[in-house]
């Protein structure tokens, strides 16, 4: 599996999620995760889409997506040029005598206890989709009874930004 | 490229705003006047006024009925249509012959979705259009109300771009953003769906509106490094072919076309959305390629070693078989839709432009490449090329029934009717026929539905272009499949005075599927009879319907034809007719068929000069 991570600044307008996530479906593309939510500028909204691009070639997605008249811009954020994030929120099987190894997992991933009752704990933990997955691995075991997880939400590294002065290059411009 | 939003429209765009709809009469300069007080209904068809719309092809309803109010006293004409679908194929039909934008009004519900093949239709032939719609008030969205449907979410899919209006403050801007979008770069249709309550409510209106649109930029002008590299590559190569799309007829750059094919002096294919912009009197024009391209076009493309793709998009009806099409060509690609470049063919030199632009520097460039004394010698590749078309003309064979062939019919028509009318056609064998036997030489004389591949597209796309062009004369060229799905439109010409001329290609048949079930189903022919007949399959000697009855029912002057000696004469007869619509039955043979073929998926190298004709191209040829 080929994965890139975009990050697409679009219009704060309604109707935009719909245009992107029907797009991707009748294209044929395949997305892996996608988070929506404000950004420092009230009239856009960031999209981070991580993306399956074997079927179909990147270049052809940026495109394809390039050419909705809502969308700002298109920036790829990949490898060490990039953080990247997301939360999950895991709800383990935690009797009182498996408790400790359960609190302990938790310490060791960074995770934090967001409720606690007799029978379950729920967890807090944020990290690379690597790390969760690891997390999860743990826990598994001692038996998860629920969880919720978030897409990926990435930054680029260093000072620069998607919109206002120095910014990100683009991939691909609109047609 | 840094993108503010709420930026003031670049000058260039204003420019091309105001260059989209730039009629003789003085309507825009008057419409332009502010206005306060007025209803959302009068600030629409002042904006439509303002953007110089000179027709509307729609039906009224429910919902869109305030915005009727006003049209009524409007310059704006009205044209009363009898389906929706035709009113948005008059509107395709208008903006293919006038290069304007074709404007389409309908009412919520039923009436939007009565939009949608000919929104997505446009969508695929990139026709400037603008569709809007009413819609149910704003407090009954989302409660299935009456003639409620989600005409935005609908259409997402088929259209460049769409808007709900939420206030009637929006619908100045709504309305130069939609013209805007739909005439400027990839043209397209643009959707603009109201709300009754929105089109009731008070407003003030001034003109022009501030656009807002910040992650829309075109980009016209094209990369002069890649065009050097492209005149390069193009000097460099002993077996060129210009490859044109319906790209460079949207971008008038038909004279700029016929500057390069000079200057190169190579072969020139022009495909289906392409037809009329370059001469077929050319000697460098091998024709159409593709699916029913001529021998010659489709095996100069796959033995060539420079594509030359200018407003073309590789599609799978030209392409055939995609890997193995054209396999030692490399390819310059210019189109102005950068998503085009690569999508299915690799380009070597993308260049993402304007056609006209695109063209012009290209020739320049090539000029500083002849000028260094690179100049190719494509005497050996012409000589070539014209074994091919020797040996494989465009042809047909009678009948052997002693029927009326459908390609003579055709070929006759375009002869008589000349270079200077405008074809329409359907979808299917005539289409394809009409293609091929009609000599084309200008932009703009042949319409017809390529990339969806509509039937019904003809009659009420030549009613539109008759409204546009009303000084030339419109054939629509349609069989009688196509022509049953949308002939109620004559009751519209008829009635507004829109003098069409329609040959019904009549072969008693869906023919196009009837030659595939021929050639790849054992001759079992499923459902592809339209003719009355018994229970054997025989034809019964009775015509349902009867065209020339139902011609005249629909207040046109009915004709029919059945035998070679009156195909001229009558076809005489429907050009002398100029005060109302005229349609000719032509009654011809169930089973010609159109050649050349690719079959659908095969190699473009196993094309079939006629039934079981495989071109020999010989060992050792290129």
């Amino acid at each position: 599996m080929t994965r890139h991570t975009l990050s697409v600044l679009v219009e704060n307008k309604s109707g935009v999620l719909a245009r992107v996530s029907a797009l991707f479906s009748r294209r044929g593309f395949n997305i892996e995760s996608l988070a929506v939510g404000p950004t420092e500028n009230p009239d856009l909204s960031r999209m981070t889409i991580v993306v399956d691009a074997e079927s179909q070639p990147l270049e052809q997605i940026t495109k394809q997506l390039n050419k909705l008249i809502e969308i700002i811009k298109i920036v790829e954020l990949d490898g060490g040029a990039a953080v990247q994030r997301e939360l999950l929120l895991v709800k383990v099987r935690a009797p009182l005598a498996e408790r400790t190894q359960v609190l302990q997992t938790a310490e060791l991933f960074r995770a934090r206890v967001i409720d606690v009752n007799t029978d379950t704990v729920t967890l807090e933990a944020t990290g690379t989709p690597d790390k969760l997955q690891a997390l999860l691995a743990v826990l598994a075991p001692l038996g998860i009874k629920e969880m919720a997880q978030s897409g990926t939400v990435a930054l680029g590294r260093g000072p620069r930004a998607m919109s206002g002065a120095g910014t990100l290059r683009p991939v691909e411009r609109s047609a | 490229m840094t993108t503010t939003p709420h930026e003031a429209p670049s000058r260039e765009a204003a420019e091309a705003l105001t260059g989209v709809e730039t009629t003789a009469r003085s309507v825009a300069e008057s419409a332009a006047e502010p206005a306060t007080g007025i209803t959302g209904a009068q600030s629409l068809v002042r904006s439509l006024e303002a953007v110089g719309v000179e027709v509307i092809f729609g039906i009224p309803g429910g919902a869109i009925l305030p915005a009727y109010d006003p049209l009524f006293d409007s310059a704006v004409r009205h044209v009363l249509v009898r389906h929706e679908q035709g009113a948005g194929h008059a509107a395709t039909g208008y903006a293919q012959a006038t290069g304007r934008v074709g404007v389409c009004i309908a009412t919520s519900g039923p009436g939007a979705t009565n939009l949608v093949t000919p929104l997505a239709d446009a969508y695929m032939d990139s026709v400037p259009m603008v569709a809007i719609t009413g819609q149910v008030p704003s407090a009954a969205i989302g409660t299935d109300a009456f003639q409620e449907a989600d005409i935005r979410g609908i259409t997402m899919p088929v259209t460049k771009h769409n808007f709900l209006v939420t206030s009637a403050e929006e619908i100045p801007q709504r309305i130069a953003e939609a013209f805007h979008l739909a005439s400027t770069g990839r043209p397209g249709p643009v959707l603009v769906d109201i709300p009754k309550d929105v089109l009731q409510a008070t407003t003030d209106f001034a003109w022009p509106p501030r656009m807002d649109l910040p992650g829309y930029k075109p980009t016209t002008r094209p990369h002069s490094k890649q065009v050097r590299e492209a005149a390069t590559m193009i000097a460099g190569a002993s077996r060129p072919v210009l490859y044109v799309g319906g790209g460079v007829i949207k971008a008038q750059a038909t004279e700029e076309l016929a500057a390069l094919a000079e200057l190169t002096g190579a072969p020139v294919v022009t495909t289906l959305m392409a037809r009329g912009a370059f001469p077929d009197s050319s000697p460098q024009h091998l024709g159409m390629p593709g699916m029913h391209g001529t021998v010659a076009a489709v095996t100069a493309l796959q033995k060539s070693d420079v594509i030359v793709a200018l407003g073309a998009r590789f599609d799978d009806r030209v392409t055939g078989q995609l890997s193995s099409f054209a396999p030692e060509a490399l390819v310059v690609h210019a189109d102005i839709d950068p998503a085009e470049i690569g999508k299915n063919r690799k380009a070597d030199v993308p260049i993402v432009g304007d056609a006209k632009e695109t063209i012009a520097q290209l020739v320049e460039a090539l000029r500083a490449e002849h000028a260094a004394g690179r100049t190719p010698d494509l005497a050996a590749w012409w000589t070539q090329l014209d074994d091919w078309r020797d040996r494989y003309p465009l042809g047909y064979d009678w009948p052997e029934d002693g029927a009326l062939s459908p390609q003579y019919v055709i070929e006759r028509l375009g002869a008589i009717a000349g270079p200077d009318a405008i074809y329409t056609s359907g979808v299917g064998q005539h289409q394809m026929w009409a293609a091929q036997f009609i000599k084309y030489e200008k932009p703009g004389t042949w319409l017809n539905s390529g990339g969806l591949g509509t039937m019904g597209y003809a009659v009420p796309a030549a009613m539109g272009a008759k409204y546009g062009c009303p000084e030339t004369t419109v054939w629509a060229i349609d069989g009688d499949g196509c022509f049953q799905m949308t002939n109620q439109e004559l009751a519209t010409c008829a009635i507004e005075g829109i003098p069409v001329k329609v040959a019904v290609i009549n072969n008693g048949n869906l023919g196009m599927v009837r030659q595939w079930q021929t050639l790849f189903y054992e001759g079992r022919y499923s459902n592809t009879k339209l003719h009355a007949r018994n229970a054997d399959g025989t034809p019964k000697p009775v015509r349902i319907p009867d065209f020339v009855a139902l011609a005249e029912a629909l207040g046109c002057v009915g004709l029919r034809c059945e035998s070679k000696d009156d195909v001229d004469a009558v076809i005489e007869k429907a050009m002398a007719i100029d005060d109302a619509p005229v349609v000719i039955d032509f009654v011809v043979g169930a089973d010609a068929q159109v050649w050349p073929m690719v079959a659908a998926g095969a190699s473009n190298d196993a094309i079939l000069a006629a039934r079981d004709l495989r071109p020999v191209f010989g060992e050792g040829q290129v």
